[in-house]
């Protein structure tokens, strides 16, 4: 199905947040997840389904003022 | 000085964009000795992982972590940017950051009291970029916040202390409330003035990170800001209108 990840569309087999980050090789980083304008807590990704046109966000730490 | 549940020697706040390179950032936190720095929270490419890379430059200048929510304008988005800050950084702090108009970055100053009740309700330590208003501090203060960041110029202006003048009445209004001079400093001078009007710590980025020399830059600043607070502490003489002559008139010659 298609996602906008970080607002660009892709095509992801991924059924929950979890195996989404995992598919996209940041099981190991340090991000945050946010899931069409909610936070996902780290913990709460696994229970979190995955539907057709679900807007995703993965943040990472960055330079800020 | 104290801030919230934790106390630091160094009163400067650096951040950490703009700079010419992440080593140079580095170079220039350590000699600014600042002991708090502030970062963001962007999108993660999973190619280039770069907020990893950073992530663990700034874990190895041992500072403390302030995460901002730059960039949001509404209440909702800062306070998912601070639920999401928290977990990344483990940490109840965040700057907090409502922009209203993107010309000048200046607050939404109604849309930031909102968020600073959310986040304090929610047991976050607020530091509000706030503008130099009294009521709106007040808010601030009755929203939780136990700090106060009231800007000297427009963020990357590098004009300094445009409202010195409300800038004074808001340290007489809150005496007890750390205050912090975030944003518009150019100068280390800027930030010794800031000093100097008894506020307890300054918080700048562009003035360092775009500075020729930002290493030479980041001590520069921690030098101007220790000396605006001896000075504060030294209690300085009073201004007057008219001169009056240091050496002693009693006892000059007459020579005329």
């Amino acid at each position: 199905m298609t996602l906008i990840i970080n607002g660009q569309p892709e095509d992801q087999a991924a059924e929950t947040l979890f195996d989404l980050v995992e598919t996209l090789g940041l099981a190991d980083a340090m991000v945050a997840t946010a899931l069409n304008g909610a936070f996902v807590p780290a913990a709460a990704r696994r229970r979190t389904a995955l539907t057709e046109g679900d807007r995703v966000e993965i943040l990472a730490p960055m330079q800020g003022g | 000085m104290q801030l919230y549940d934790k106390t630091f020697e160094s009163r400067l706040l650096l951040g950490t964009a703009l700079y010419p390179s992440p080593a140079i950032m580095a170079e220039a936190a350590r000699a600014s000795r600042a002991e708090i720095l502030t970062v963001s929270l962007r999108r993660e490419s999973a190619a280039q992982r770069t907020g990893q890379d950073f992530w663990a430059l700034i874990r190895e200048t041992g500072a403390t972590v302030l995460p901002n929510t730059a960039g949001c304008h509404s209440v909702k988005e800062a306070v998912t940017t601070a639920q999401m800050a928290r977990e990344v950084f483990n940490t109840s702090w965040i700057k907090l950051e409502v922009i209203g108009e993107a010309d000048t970055l200046q607050p939404d100053v109604f849309g930031l009291v909102e968020a600073a009740r959310i986040l304090s309700e929610d047991g976050f330590a607020v530091f509000p970029y706030t503008t130099d208003d009294l009521v709106v501090a007040e808010r601030l203060v009755e929203a939780g916040c136990r700090v106060l960041m009231p800007w000297g110029a427009p963020i990357g202006s590098g004009r300094g202390l445009n409202n010195p003048y409300a800038l004074r009445t808001m340290r007489a209004h809150f005496p007890d409330v750390p205050l912090i001079v975030d944003a518009g400093i150019g100068l280390p001078s800027h930030a010794a003035a800031a000093m100097e009007l008894g506020y307890d710590a300054v918080l700048l980025n562009t003035a360092v990170a775009k500075a020729g020399d930002p290493v030479r830059m980041a001590q520069a600043f921690a030098k101007a800001i220790e000396a605006g607070r001896a000075a504060y502490e030294a209690d300085p003489m009073e201004m007057r209108d008219m001169a009056a002559p240091s050496t002693p008139v009693l006892g000059k010659a007459f020579l005329a």
